[in-house]
């Protein structure tokens, strides 16, 4: 299981073609077609893979059988892209809150009302447009085998001291997310930035460590599994708790500072024409985004935004804020800033 | 006397117009007082809002700098996040050096650009098919040598906005509903209230006897006092032009009757001197035509003195027994002429507050007509008897034709004579004098029928004193 390949996808000219670019053809990931009794076949375009949500979706259409779903699977800059320029979809599913976001405040989202986005709690939706159904924390991940010696830090300052003193075993042994290339790495850099000063110090330690730089948690975490890393910082905590359910080599750290907490969100794009099989398919979706212990799929639950790390700075607010590090000189700014300190030759 | 009636049901009444009236200008004043806190409402979030963006778009331009001839800046997170402070609404920037795009939203133009650094100015724009308000801050940045004009557009959607307006328009106008429905019961209370010495007024003259002409003496408001003055005028000059009409009618009365006599006096010599049968019948049919002439005469005179005493009763002590005797005794004659005998059943003392001149009348005019209503050789009796220890009771009965049962109430109608007095000549005034004595002084008559048939039964029943 690999997040989008994200990549390729979120240069710096791909930046601007999102603004201002001719219509480009959509390189999808995955998709597939689940055929209805009916007519009515739902256009679903997400960043989440299949094997994720298909459980989902069979779900959804042995409760509503007459609906076909199509689903297609893309990273968040495809997808952001594809709606922005008229791509016709039911719904749209994402990672990337910030983007989704810019949808819906550029008028590319329509409105949704239903008893279902009534019960959500007001961080996790903004307007009736664009509603979130997790909320995964970014945790660090370390392989026992390298720790073995080894005390677990309870916070980023015992982490940063722990990297102070042991140069050796860290050496060219940390990942993170490239935040040039990576949407969701982005993301929670500039709001882990925001919220503490630690993150610099801490950016400024891997980059004199050796840090390696990935494109997906994934990836990561396979580079943790296998040994290769000793510690992996901002993975998406979803998929890394999926990974050590069936990898006893892996473990979470248990940061209790704090934590950054990113909302999977998903929005009915203006475009669409199934809009009644769309705000079944939506409302399904955040009812199992806000029942506890969901049996379909290994997502955690919206309440995860109320665990005591994460009350720290709350989940990341849903609002115009969001615009200001997707700016292109705020971008450039962070990016530059980044790289002094994490890239260091 | 015409509009007052003319209308609908409602407007006839004094309360019920002031109420009315009260409620329609409690209505003006609930729908101007909405309208005005809804139009305040929105007028301080409109205001909020564009203070926010006044602050946002400073805290941007606050943010810019150059380096090396370049334009340089980093959008701070706070004048974006302050944004979501009214609601949730769409966010639009742009930052223009020159009139280039720096950053932002590359089509939203400010309608109207501050003239000078530091100028600010707001606007309400249509930007993507949305009512926008924009607000552009004007910043002079040297870059090298060169100063450069600098315009930062902040604009917002006013969807927060108009929710806060919309949802104290509701609060205000549910206050207003309440404020409407509070004062239409104040002011019904208040209407009631206004007019209370009004009906207390029209009460006190409703209470008035009949004949109580007496001016009213009662503290009235200012409104009511000159029709107070009217009325005591009113009542003033009526009771001048009874008492006018009564004094001729006493003194018409009064002159007939002296002549009257003679004429009798007269007429009896003449009696004396005639042989003839036929001419002696002629006679005695014209005294008694003069007779019944100056009884009608003398009650009217009664009359018209119980009218003027009665307005300022004398309260004397008065023997109700010694007063029988003295009438009974005064009546002997008249009953002797017809053989009829009077039996008289009182034993003294028996006191009671009042007039001896009208109470003598009283019982003289029952009394006579019991003498001019019953056969010859027939006895009346006068009996006085205690009812209960505050009343006493006279009673006259007689052995005559009795009342015929079905005018009972009518007969002390002035000149309304009984439906059986045939042949017999009469005023009609005997019982109403009596019965306006007995009223005057708290009393009442009584005309019943005797048990065993015979005859009537007149009760004078008078409180004792």
């Amino acid at each position: 299981m690999c997040l989008p390949d994200l990549a390729r996808r979120l240069s710096a000219a791909l930046w601007l073609s999102i603004l201002t670019g001719p219509l480009a053809a959509l390189e999808l990931e995955d998709q597939r077609l689940y055929p209805g009794t009916g007519d009515t076949v739902v256009k679903v375009i997400s960043t989440g893979d299949l094997d994720v949500f298909e459980p989902f979706i069979l779900q959804f259409q042995a409760e509503n059988p007459t609906i076909g779903i199509d689903y297609s699977v893309t990273s968040s800059a495809e997808l952001h892209t594809a709606i922005r320029q008229g791509g016709v979809y039911d719904v749209a599913m994402s990672s990337a809150m910030d983007l989704q976001f810019q949808l819906a405040n550029d008028g590319a989202a329509q409105a949704y009302d239903s008893a279902v986005t009534e019960a959500l709690p007001s961080w996790a939706r903004w307007r009736n447009q664009v509603f979130a159904f997790t909320a995964e924390p970014a945790v660090a991940v370390i392989s026992r085998e390298r720790f073995a010696s080894l005390d677990r830090p309870k916070t980023r300052q015992e982490l940063i001291a722990l990297l102070r003193q042991n140069p050796e075993a860290f050496e060219n042994t940390i990942g993170t997310y490239d935040v040039r290339t990576s949407g969701l790495g982005y993301l929670f850099a500039t709001q882990e930035a925001r919220n503490s000063d630690t993150f610099w110090r801490l950016s400024e330690l891997m980059g004199r460590r050796g840090t390696e730089l990935y494109c997906c948690s994934g990836q990561m975490i396979d580079a943790v599994a296998s040994g290769r890393l000793s510690l992996a910082y901002n993975v998406l905590g979803s998929y890394a708790a999926e990974r050590i359910a069936r990898d006893d080599r892996l473990e979470i750290l248990d940061l209790q500072d704090y934590a950054t907490v990113m909302l999977r969100t998903a929005l009915i794009p203006a475009t669409a024409t199934e809009i009644e099989g769309a705000g079944l398919f939506l409302d399904r979706l955040l009812q199992e985004g806000m029942r506890e212990n969901s049996t379909i799929w290994a997502l955690p639950p919206l309440s995860a935004a109320e665990t005591p790390e994460a009350r720290a700075y709350g989940p990341i607010r849903l609002g115009p804020a969001l615009l200001v590090y997707l700016d292109k000189l705020n971008r450039d700014a962070f990016l530059r800033a980044w790289s002094d300190a994490m890239v260091q030759q | 006397m015409s509009d007052t009636s003319a209308g609908p049901f409602w407007w006839r009444s004094i309360g019920q117009r002031l109420t009315i009236l009260l409620a329609g200008i409690a209505a003006v004043l609930a729908i101007l007082s909405w309208w005005m806190v809804s139009s305040f409402a929105r007028e301080a979030a409109a205001r909020t809002q564009d203070n926010v963006l006044i602050a946002s778009a400073t805290t941007i331009a606050e943010a810019l700098r150059s380096e090396q001839g370049t334009i340089l800046l980093e959008l701070p997170y706070s004048a974006f996040a302050m944004l979501d402070a009214i609601g949730e609404d769409r966010v639009f920037y742009r930052v223009a050096a020159n009139g280039e795009t720096l950053t932002g939203y590359d089509d939203l133009i400010p309608p109207a650009t501050p003239e000078r650094p530091g100028d600010i100015t707001v606007r309400t724009i249509a930007y993507r098919g949305d009512q926008l308000r924009s607000v552009t801050v004007r910043r002079t940045v040297l870059a090298g040598q060169q100063p450069v004009p600098v315009l930062v557009t902040v604009a917002q959607t006013r969807t927060g906005v108009e929710a806060i307006g919309s949802g104290l328009s509701r609060t205000a106008a549910l206050l207003s509903v309440a404020l409407f429905i509070l004062a239409v019961g104040l002011g019904a209370f208040a209407a009631r209230n206004a007019l209370k010495p009004l009906n207390s007024f029209a009460q006190a003259v409703t209470r008035r006897g009949p004949s109580d002409l007496r001016p009213l003496r009662r503290r009235v408001p200012d409104e009511l006092s000159p029709l107070l003055v009217a009325l005591n005028r009113l009542m003033e000059r009526l009771g001048q032009s009874i008492r006018r009409s009564e004094e001729f009618i006493a003194e018409a009365a009064h002159r007939v009757r002296t002549p009257l006599a003679t004429v009798r006096a007269q007429a009896e010599l003449a009696l004396h001197t005639v042989e003839k049968d036929d001419e002696k019948q002629m006679l005695r049919r014209i005294i008694r035509a003069v007779d019944e002439s100056s009884r009608s005469a003398s009650q009217l005179l009664d009359h018209a003195t119980v009218s003027f005493r009665a307005d300022a009763l004398a309260q004397d002590q008065v023997d109700l027994a010694e007063l029988a005797a003295r009438v009974t005794e005064g009546l002997k004659p008249t009953a002797d002429m017809k053989d009829i005998a009077l039996e008289l059943d009182a034993k003294g003392p028996a006191p009671v507050l009042g007039d001896t001149i009208l109470l003598e009348s009283a019982l003289r005019n029952v009394l006579d007509n019991s003498v001019k209503y019953s056969p010859a050789e027939t006895e009346i009796t006068v009996t006085l008897d205690r009812d209960d220890p505050a009343k006493w009771r006279l009673v006259v009965r007689d052995h005559g034709r009795g009342f015929s049962a079905d005018v009972l109430s009518d007969l002390t109608t002035r000149f309304k004579r009984g439906s059986n007095v045939e042949q017999v000549v009469g005023s009609g005034l005997g019982l109403t004098i009596a019965e306006e004595v007995l009223d005057a002084h708290g009393g009442r008559i009584e005309l019943t029928t005797p048990e065993d048939g015979a005859g009537a039964c007149v009760s004078l029943i008078l409180p004792a004193a």
